[in-house]
């Protein structure tokens, strides 16, 4: 659906935007002031991309640079890996990063390793946008956020907005980025007037072009007890609970948002855990070989006698997402989920 | 569209710059494999050596290279496979940045990142990869760049008959003609993928048909002939020139050596006399049946190549390894 909910604005008279259109007013706003900036992908023209990502740039900037592709990923993902080390800045956008096993081959053995195969002779300034995440029944083939693939491959960028104002300010960032920045959109973050959302969805987003450091975690919410490490729509989750823990009285959480994978920000991770001493990750990618347990070693390569108590990751177990609603919400990373693990490092 | 050796009237300094061509190509490859072997004895250790890992050379496939990159410069990309030594090097790629990589030192195209399968020359827009068919789609964004930047620049993609089962191979062939992209697609057709014969992998005889599927001309060359190469490579590189989109010219050449070095050949049916079908002596007698080339000026063609390649080899074994404290430079710019 390309519905776009209306922008509004609070009564500060402060521009409040949708995760989706903060993400395209940064898009737009480097298409204007760099020509060789493109978009290509499935339905990202006159549909505005499915999850909204593209809405109204076919309108603005024409068909040259907003390019409808046949369903074609291995092609057109090539095709944005050659005009990029030809001087280009394209954005290819993966419907659904579920759909990589049909066009991995370019992502990792050429988007990601030309540069280092060159000798740093080529560089490959493009980026990968796709659409990541479930929670609202697509089942086993639509649903996955796989970050912890891409991340851990040599060579790619990973960035994964959870607010209005870091996707604008993360896409313009992996836009003039010279390297291969793959950026990663919740569905559930993006505002979407016709999925489920959590307010912080729609937020303050400054009008003016700006870049949101890759690499630079950002405390979400300060709190002494206890540290919950996350990403994505985990994040708006893990504040939900560290709210209502801190309104219950007793427990306050202090709430990491990593935004970016690769480069990760152990510095950030080390800081907070050093102050509280308990560690809770939240990852909506599956729990085995993946984040969770490399924010864990982050802690135990450097001093495991930071923590307190013992570790607690609240990830999808290794499992395909399943398709009917009390299945997928069993496996998912949900509130309750987060917030058992919080009491159960909390007690020690 | 083949003309017979008759109809042709190619310009003789054409001719001999063909037969130049091939020669470099062969010369460096004898080299390579002179330099690959020469301390691999008594036992054979892929990774041991001055010129350790997989090798693939193209002896015999000089005819694709010669004749199709005589109608690029420099500002043409070219994106081969991992078999790629004679393209990089027809397309002017500089031969001792390309020995230094095959030896892995710092003085290669990729300081030593890459190695042979995997070179990339901006000078000459020249690139491989190890991963079949998967060259072509990279080259579609070459072109689209060059076409976007209001050039006549092109994009030749090479890559292997084997290759053209893949869906890379399709998907690319679809994508330029859709968007009119100037490309030249080039199948190396060597009758072998590793040991799997043509007739075991591929549902249709010429490769060049399924070009029509995709609404754009397709050419078969037999016989691995280089002068009808360049003749196709003419057409097709005109027409990408002008804006008309691409084309396909596939080219049954030959594979004279192993799938890579160490390859015994078991399955081989087909080397029986497999020396008449090398292109290199049977086009220097053609040209000297014609009178474009004598014994001087065979030899001095031969002494050239040798000059240069042994320059190349002397450059490569000169340049130091890259230092061990460096393996993580490069990873991002």
């Amino acid at each position: 659906m390309t519905v776009m909910e209306t922008q509004s604005t609070d009564t500060a008279g402060t521009r409040r935007l949708t995760t989706a259109k903060a993400m395209v007013e940064g898009i737009a706003q480097e298409m204007e002031r760099d020509p060789s900036v493109i978009y290509l992908g499935e339905d990202v023209g006159k549909y505005g991309g499915i999850f909204s990502s593209t809405a109204g740039l076919l309108d603005r900037f024409g068909e040259d640079r907003v390019l409808d592709t046949p369903i074609s990923e291995t092609a057109f993902m090539g095709l944005a890996i050659g005009a990029a080390v030809e001087g280009m800045r394209p954005i290819a956008e993966l419907m659904f990063v579920d759909f990589f096993g049909v066009c991995m081959d370019q992502i990792y053995n050429h988007m990601a390793k030309i540069h280092y195969e060159s000798g740093g002779a080529v560089k490959v300034p493009m980026v990968l946008t796709t659409a990541v995440g479930g929670g609202y029944s697509d089942a086993a083939q639509h649903s996955q956020c796989l970050w912890g693939t891409f991340a851990h491959l040599p060579g790619m960028k990973v960035v994964i907005p959870s607010t209005p104002h870091d996707a604008k300010g993360l896409i313009i960032s992996a836009i003039r980025d010279d390297n291969p920045v793959v950026y990663m959109f919740h569905k559930g973050v993006m505002g979407l007037p016709w999925m489920a959302k959590n307010p912080r969805a729609t937020d303050v987003v400054p009008e003016e072009p700006y870049e949101v450091p890759i690499g630079k975690a950002r405390i979400a919410r300060e709190g002494n007890d206890i540290t919950v490490v996350s990403v994505s729509l985990s994040v708006h989750h893990a504040l939900d609970v560290a709210d209502r823990l801190a309104a219950d009285g007793g427990i306050e959480a202090e709430v990491v948002d990593l935004r970016s994978l690769k480069p990760l920000d152990r510095e950030a991770i080390l800081t907070s855990v050093a102050k509280t001493g308990r560690l809770v990750v939240v990852d909506e990618d599956y729990l085995s070989y993946g984040l969770s347990g490399e924010v864990v070693a982050t802690i135990t390569d450097v001093d495991p006698g930071m923590l307190r108590a013992p570790v607690a990751r609240v990830a999808v177990p290794d499992v395909p997402i399943p398709y009917a609603r009390s299945l997928e919400y069993a496996v998912l990373p949900t509130r309750d989920r987060i917030e058992e693990a919080i009491h159960q490092v909390v007690k020690g | 569209m083949t003309a017979t050796e008759a109809e042709r009237a190619l310009d003789a300094s054409v001719r001999v710059e063909l037969y130049r061509t091939m020669v470099l190509c062969r010369t460096f490859e004898d080299a390579i494999l002179r330099e690959y072997h020469a301390d691999k004895k008594p036992a054979f250790d892929i990774g041991a050596g001055l010129v350790p890992g997989e090798m693939h050379l193209s002896s015999g496939q000089e005819p694709v290279a010669a004749g199709v990159c005589a109608h690029l410069t420099a500002d043409d990309a070219l994106t081969a496979t991992h078999r790629p030594h004679h393209l990089a090097i027809a397309h002017g790629a500089d031969l001792r940045k390309l020995a230094a990589e095959i030896f892995g030192r710092e003085g290669g195209f990729g300081h030593g990142r890459g190695g042979h399968m995997h070179l990339f020359d901006p000078a000459t827009h020249f690139s491989c990869s190890g991963i079949i068919a998967e060259g072509y789609p990279p080259a579609l964004g070459q072109a689209f760049a060059f076409k976007r930047q209001g050039t006549d620049r092109i994009a030749v993609a090479v890559t292997g008959e084997g290759a053209a089962n893949q869906g890379a191979f399709h998907e690319s062939l679809n994508l330029a003609a859709l968007w009119n992209l100037p490309v030249v697609f080039v199948v190396e057709d060597n009758d072998w993928g590793i040991s799997v014969p043509r007739k075991a992998s591929t549902a249709t005889p010429s490769n060049s048909e399924r070009a029509a599927g995709y609404g754009m001309p397709g050419e078969r060359i037999e016989d691995n002939d280089v002068e009808a190469v360049y003749e196709a490579a003419a057409r097709a590189v005109a027409r990408a020139r002008a804006g008309e989109g691409p084309s396909l010219i596939e080219v049954h050449t030959v594979r004279l050596l192993g799938h890579f070095e160490g390859d015994a050949q078991g399955y081989r049916d087909d080397m029986a006399g497999i020396e008449s079908r090398d292109p290199i002596p049977r086009y220097e007698k053609a040209l000297r049946d014609a009178g474009l080339l004598d014994d001087t000026e065979a030899s001095r063609i031969r002494e050239e190549a040798r000059a240069k390649v042994e320059d190349a080899i002397t450059f490569a074994k000169d340049s130091p390894e890259p230092d061990p404290a460096t393996a993580l430079s490069y990873v991002f710019a």
